[in-house]
């Protein structure tokens, strides 16, 4: 940001009269929502034929019209029984939850990075992935397999409920500022850390090393169709009401003040809209582990695409972030092929190079 | 900016409709940790004028602005329209998008990081005028253009605000408050960290939007800028020994900016000089 108050009267004079028409981000954002919704979809079955066992697009078509019923309708033969488990037990739905992962991950960057005017937030920031890590990995240890989605929301609710409270407590009733909110996730989710540390010290055995690295790294290999209605749902409900606050966070793009100035009951929305991230964060890593980066990375790529503006950031993250997660996971299965990566190692070893790199281009432009 | 400004106007979508509606902060007082920040604050600003609302620092200038925008609530007294359609219309009871309507705030340095333009920015002013759920609309963009325009701006349309010196970005904050056609227009020194030209710029935009019928309150640390601009003034003291800050004096330029009411608030030795062109009071300290 340059502060030098220089040349005020000389570009005065070049006029008023002279101005050329904006193409403001609202402009351009049709044909970049078509963009990534064909992207998104075509991914979706480009990603679900690619394997081991290779499928063709058309296969993952057929399977998919004749388990909605739509198979006689189209004239498609069902495909023979063994490609079409592949396809509708195993590849779709781990297909579709990262599509919905990543979405929601996505969306969940954009509000906060917009709520807490922080480039560097994502829905990690406020402890929610370690609070959930901790949930997990306690009961990954005490063997409830089960019960791990469940205590993964827990966790990651707790954790943004204790890091709200200190950061409101530390602002002696004068609201929630950016950079102590910040402060306050970094020392939940230091002192969460800790604690999952702490419990696979002390009590994790064998296999159990395995899964709780495993879940830390973040993976949608063993997702279901359930992964896919939870993810999913999650992602319908909470995500497009998310994405449909565009106004609401343009209207903090100068702070809280010119928000308050512009109309906007901002204690209350600030409120809602992280109470919203956080059950839609909950739910996402139940379902996935803790993946980082999509968040980060993916609303910083929109943005250099269709500008600040929310009404367009917001569903063009989604879709980015979703289409970016389903090609991640699926280099996380194919690169060291018969063996797995956690797809949170992928997504880091993408996104903090274009980390870097997004931080280099900002440099370079202030 | 130009001195021309008021010839080129464009047919100004940009100013405010309806009769000009003055401000009355009537015994407004604030306090944190205990501390008496505005103690029974009265403060008038007419309809259709400047007027300064001036003090040391610590005075409390910046907080009863926040205070009369609603940004901040105060612990007594309040604040009403004075004049116009909505005469004695209490302004902190008002719903927060009407009063977004009536009456807008240019913050001291309101930066952002994010890469918005200089348009989008200003279309924010919209905001109040729309549903939460609506985009722009023509009439929006035309309202924001003709606001860029009137704050002399309209060729920095397409740039990034973070690319702006300090008084482009000045007069982009000004775009932006006059997007939401107020009547009340509030500012918290809008001269700072600007260079001369753009200081005089900046008052003489906000002086002929005043005569236009727009009622100006601006906080300003400088008194000569403040004597040469403002038609009427405001002072404020701090507190001291427990008391919360206070209006000295208000009033005409010429009543309040005098040696007598000056000297023992800032502590200082004023000499009141006349400006050989324009006949208005320049102020010289020792």
């Amino acid at each position: 940001m340059t502060s030098a108050p220089t040349g005020t009267s000389a570009d005065a004079s070049t006029g008023t009269a002279a101005a050329p028409r904006a193409t403001s981000g609202a402009r351009r954002t049709g044909p970049w929502a078509a963009v990534g919704a064909v992207a998104l979809l075509a991914s979706v079955v480009l990603a679900v034929a690619v394997g081991p066992a290779d499928l063709a697009p058309g296969d993952v078509w057929r399977s998919v019209a004749t388990h909605l019923g739509l198979g006689d309708a189209l004239g498609l033969a069902p495909l023979d029984r063994l490609p079409d488990a592949m396809v509708w037990q195993l590849r779709l739905p781990r297909v579709l939850t990262a599509a919905a992962v990543g979405a929601g991950l996505a969306v969940c960057g954009v509000v906060m990075q917009s709520l807490t005017r922080n480039p560097l937030a994502d829905p990690y920031l406020l402890g929610l992935s370690s609070g959930a890590s901790l949930g997990a990995a306690a009961v990954l240890v005490l063997g409830a397999t089960v019960l791990l989605p469940v205590a993964a929301f827990v966790g990651a609710t707790a954790a943004l409920v204790a890091t709200l409270g200190l950061a409101a407590a530390s602002g002696r009733g004068r609201g929630i500022a950016p950079a102590r909110t910040v402060l306050a996730g970094l020392a939940v989710g230091q002192l969460a850390a800790a604690a999952t540390s702490f419990v696979i010290f002390w009590s994790a055995k064998g296999d159990q090393y395995r899964e709780i690295l495993s879940w830390l790294m973040g993976s949608v290999a063993g997702a279901t169709w359930t992964s896919v209605a939870v993810a999913g749902g999650a992602v319908l409900v909470l995500g497009t009401a998310l994405a449909c606050t565009g106004s609401l966070l343009d209207a903090f793009t100068f702070g809280d003040t010119a928000a308050a100035t512009l109309g906007v009951p901002v204690a209350r929305v600030r409120w809602v809209l992280l109470v919203g991230v956080a059950l839609l964060t909950g739910a996402l890593v139940a379902q996935s582990g803790s993946i980082g980066f999509v968040g980060l990375i993916l609303p910083h790529a929109v943005r250099l695409l269709v500008g600040a503006r929310h009404r367009a950031l917001l569903p063009l993250s989604a879709l980015a972030g979703g289409t970016f997660l389903v090609w991640a996971d699926t280099l996380a299965r194919t690169v060291f092929e018969p063996r797995e990566l956690p797809v949170g190692i992928v997504t880091a070893a993408i996104g903090a190079p274009v980390f870097a790199a997004l931080l280099w281009r900002g440099r370079a432009r202030a | 900016m130009p001195a021309t400004t008021a010839g080129d106007r464009p047919a100004t979508t940009a100013s405010p409709a309806g009769a000009p509606t003055g401000l009355a902060a009537e015994r407004v007082a604030w306090g944190v940790d205990g501390r008496l920040v505005l103690d029974g604050v009265d403060v008038t600003a007419p309809p259709g004028a400047v007027t300064g609302l001036l003090g040391p620092n610590g005075a409390g200038k910046s907080t009863l602005l926040r205070i009369v925008a609603g940004v901040q609530r105060p612990d007594g007294g309040r604040v009403l329209l004075a004049g116009g359609d909505d005469d004695g219309a209490d302004l902190l009871a008002m719903p927060r998008r009407r009063r977004a309507r009536t009456l807008a705030l240019v913050e001291q340095d309101a930066g952002t990081d994010l890469p918005v333009t200089v348009l989008d920015a200003v279309l924010l002013g919209r905001t109040p005028h729309r549903s939460w759920l609506a985009g722009d609309s023509a009439d929006d963009r035309e309202v924001a253009r003709g606001a860029l325009a009137r704050a002399g701006a309209a060729h920095l349309a397409d740039r990034e605000v973070t690319t702006l010196s300090g008084g482009e970005r000045q007069r982009v904050h000004l775009a932006r408050a006059l997007a939401q056609q107020p009547r009340v227009l509030l500012l918290d020194e809008p001269t700072n960290h600007l260079d001369v030209a753009a200081q005089l710029a900046t008052l003489r935009l906000v002086r002929s939007l005043a005569d236009d019928g727009v009622t100006v309150l601006a906080a300003l640390h400088d008194l000569t800028l403040a004597a040469g601009t403002c038609d009427h003034v405001v002072l404020l003291a701090p507190g001291r020994d427990g008391a919360g800050g206070r209006v000295v004096a208000a009033g005409p330029v010429e009543d309040v900016l005098v040696p007598a009411v000056i000297d023992p608030v800032y502590g200082v030795r004023t000499t009141v000089l006349r400006h050989p062109r324009t006949g208005r009071p320049v102020l010289a300290f020792d």
